[in-house]
């Protein structure tokens, strides 16, 4: 129950919560902007024509991420 | 349509003007501040569904009842910690300023998220007001939200307005009236700032994570049914047009569609046009050997700068008054980002994001836009790369030069079905030849110049919205008139008069405009093309829409005298003068790959702050162009 997933490996339509955000400082700060904080709900729905980038949703809203940066956000499926 | 902006923030500054309030809205982007900001000032600035539309501040005035309020219109902010160029400026402007009022605009389908920004602002500011804006959608979505509640929670007057339907507009006008004038006062509900310092950015996780529980705990008591509705038809639709099968060939056929029909839409009226200036023309000659005009005057007048002018209004205008609304269409309905999340893969391959072809799409417009719209782009090494590759997607001036040349040397000029087709598929592979081109050229510039660490691509990609489809049209064929007619008229006509002086006036036995096309001839022949050619798009350095009538009237001040109404008589002018087919690429190829005008230079200065940037982005494109030319001419030619 309590697995551990980085968000590029989360599949398709599975929600999951958010435990931490690892990526640089920049781009963190970015995601944190969009909503993308520690226990929030994040499910990807659909990816790009070439795999790369995925779509989330987060809060409500639709957010593209490319995968080398989801590697770095941990959630844990609920 | 993308120039509006700017045009915007030029023609309302007018520091004298009697203001009594001072106002500025603010939000996350896409949340429809400019549809909020047209309806308080009456002005037209231009909008569309995608994050980064407004990038510089749009400022007008507002009169409401007897007082004036000066409105600002900032650019789509995330956060206040900014690190974006565009947000940057919403940032200092908030924390700089004294504020009578500060409208905070949120798109009511996004609330929590978009109330963590609220917050933000209400740090910084006391006095404003909340704007529920897309009202309307989040009630279709079965989102209500609590407005006295939350007007509470925040100290601060809640309107739900729906802007495009005008709905709340009133009712906001009288709260911002109120909150200025002190008739309302708000307050400052300090437990929800505690240990919050916006502008410090060594704690921006800490303030979010504050923040966004004040949120939540806000969003408990005020929202019912906050679950995660995004809008189905947005969801069915993304699963269509961002698919791995059908993603990339529906936007193709979305984009031959379109050019599809510019090219035969406009083909009527810019026949009707040019038989309409032809008309006047001949009226003009009679009147004017009626009047004893001098013969200089008469040339100068009606050879140089009407024919000029005419030429540009009606070749260029056409196409672009029907591809444009086509186009804000589709930006009105929120498939742009989509375009951005589809090609990101090839982007982020070559150095560069995903979000540059919103600024290449910028580009289609006016390459000037094009590059400042570049600021959307966070990191500044794959921002300069957008900035130096934008002149590579054909403007506004290049565009219709590209029509003109594919109907008369390779769909036949007749206006049968399969003609019409083969102008769409050839325009279509010349978009696409131009975008191989943005990135390689991005590719090359991201080992060498602008070496950029690995970066990332983070994009909301808004709900579809049904555009307006007849308010759009009518806006944006409004504005792309005014833009077309102005540009005509400021640059059009004085580049016909130098061209018929430069034509007219004699050193030794020939003309200036011959000694400079005999100088360029041995070089233009070279790239497949002639001095005359060469010298054109020299002489287009200000406005790229006079090429093709430089190169005419060259032509036509050699002796060959042809009138050229219609593209057939063009046809039989540039074949007299000895165009093949083989000059016919090559002119596409300098068409697309030459140094920008003058007008994106001064902009690309601006934006990158450096003589170097500037000179290498002129280089770059002309160099390439060259290159090309060189290589297809020598191989046309061995067939």
């Amino acid at each position: 129950m309590n697995e551990k997933y980085t968000l590029d490996n989360l599949p398709l339509n599975k929600s999951a919560v958010v435990n931490n955000v690892n990526c640089k400082e920049s781009l963190k700060n970015r995601i944190y902007d969009l909503g993308i904080l520690n226990n929030v709900k994040i499910t990807p729905v659909y990816k790009s024509p070439f795999g790369d980038p995925t779509a989330f949703i987060v809060k409500n809203a639709i957010i593209a991420l490319r995968n080398k940066d989801c590697k770095n956000i941990t959630v844990t499926p609920i | 349509m993308f120039v509006r902006n700017s045009v915007a923030a030029k023609i309302s500054v007018n520091e004298n003007e009697r203001t009594d309030f001072k106002i500025a809205l603010a939000g996350n982007p896409n949340v429809g501040k400019s549809t909020v900001f047209n309806a308080l000032t009456g002005l037209k600035q231009h909008t569309g569904n995608w994050t980064g539309k407004t990038v510089e501040c749009a400022r007008g005035t507002s009169k409401i009842f007897d007082k004036y309020f000066s409105v600002t219109d900032l650019p789509g902010t995330y956060s206040m910690l900014s690190f974006s160029k565009e947000e940057e400026v919403a940032k200092d402007y908030l924390a700089g300023n004294e504020i009578d009022c500060v409208v905070i605009v949120i798109d009511s389908n996004v609330i929590e998220r978009n109330l963590s920004f609220a917050l933000q602002v209400l740090s910084l500011q006391t006095k404003a007001v909340l704007c529920l804006n897309l009202s309307d959608e989040a009630e279709k979505n079965g989102i209500c939200i609590d407005k006295d509640e939350l007007s509470l929670n925040l100290g601060i007057p809640v309107i739900s307005t729906c802007a495009t339907k005008k709905r709340g507009l009133k009712e906001l006008k009288s709260l911002i009236y109120d909150v200025c004038t002190g008739k309302t006062k708000c307050f400052r509900v300090s437990r929800l700032y505690e240990n919050v310092d916006v502008l410090n950015s060594d704690s921006h996780r800490e303030n979010a994570e504050i923040l966004s529980q004040h949120c939540k705990d806000i969003c408990a008591k005020c929202v019912c049914n906050n679950k995660n509705i995004i809008n189905e038809r947005t969801k069915k639709l993304d699963k269509i047009l961002t698919s791995k099968i059908t993603g990339i060939p529906i936007m193709l056929l979305l984009f031959g569609f379109i050019f599809w029909i510019t090219a035969v839409g406009a083909n009527y009226p810019s026949e009707w046009l040019s038989i309409f200036f032809d008309f006047l023309k001949t009226n003009l000659y009679t009147l004017f050997s009626y009047l004893n005009v001098p013969q200089f005057f008469t040339g100068l007048i009606i050879d140089g700068i009407y024919t000029t002018l005419t030429w540009v209004v009606s070749v260029m205008l056409p196409p672009m008054a029907i591809f444009f609304p086509l186009f804000s269409i589709i930006e009105d309905s929120g498939y742009l980002p989509r375009i951005a999340f589809n090609l990101d893969k090839f982007f982020s391959n070559c150095g560069a994001q995903g979000k540059q072809s919103l600024t290449m799409a910028m580009g289609i417009g006016c390459n000037a836009c094009g590059v400042t719209g570049c600021r959307i782009i966070e990191s500044p090494q794959e921002r300069l790369i957008a900035v130096l590759t934008n002149n590579f997607m054909p403007c506004n001036g290049r565009f219709p030069t590209l029509i003109a040349i594919i109907m008369m040397f390779f769909a036949g000029s007749t206006l049968a079905f399969v003609n019409s087709i083969k102008v769409a598929l050839i325009l279509v592979s010349v978009i696409v030849l131009c975008v191989i081109i943005t990135l390689i050229t991005s590719k090359l510039l991201s080992v060498t110049v602008a070496k950029s660490e690995p970066s990332s691509f983070v994009l909301e990609l808004p709900p579809y919205r049904k555009p307006q489809i007849f308010k759009t049209i009518v806006r944006s064929l409004f504005d792309r008139t005014l833009f077309v007619l102005g540009r005509a008229v400021a640059v059009a006509a004085p580049a016909g008069a130098v061209i018929w002086l430069m034509a007219n006036i004699k050193v030794g036995d020939s003309s200036i405009l011959m000694h400079c096309t005999q100088f360029f001839d041995p070089f233009g022949h070279l790239l497949g093309l002639d001095g005359v050619i060469v010298m054109a798009f020299i002489l287009g350095f200000p406005a790229n829409e006079t090429v093709i009538p430089i190169i005419i009237m060259s032509y036509m001040s050699a002796g060959t005298l042809v009138d050229y109404t219609s593209y057939d008589q063009l046809f039989s002018l540039l074949t007299a003068n000895g165009w093949t087919t083989t000059t016919a690429v090559c002119m596409m190829i300098m068409c697309i790959m030459h140094f920008p005008c003058s007008t994106t230079c001064l902009t690309i200065k601006k934006e990158t702050g450096s003589l170097k940037w500037t000179a290498v982005s002129m280089i770059i494109p002309t160099v390439i162009g060259i290159i090309l030319c060189l290589l297809t001419a020598n191989i046309l030619s061995l067939f």
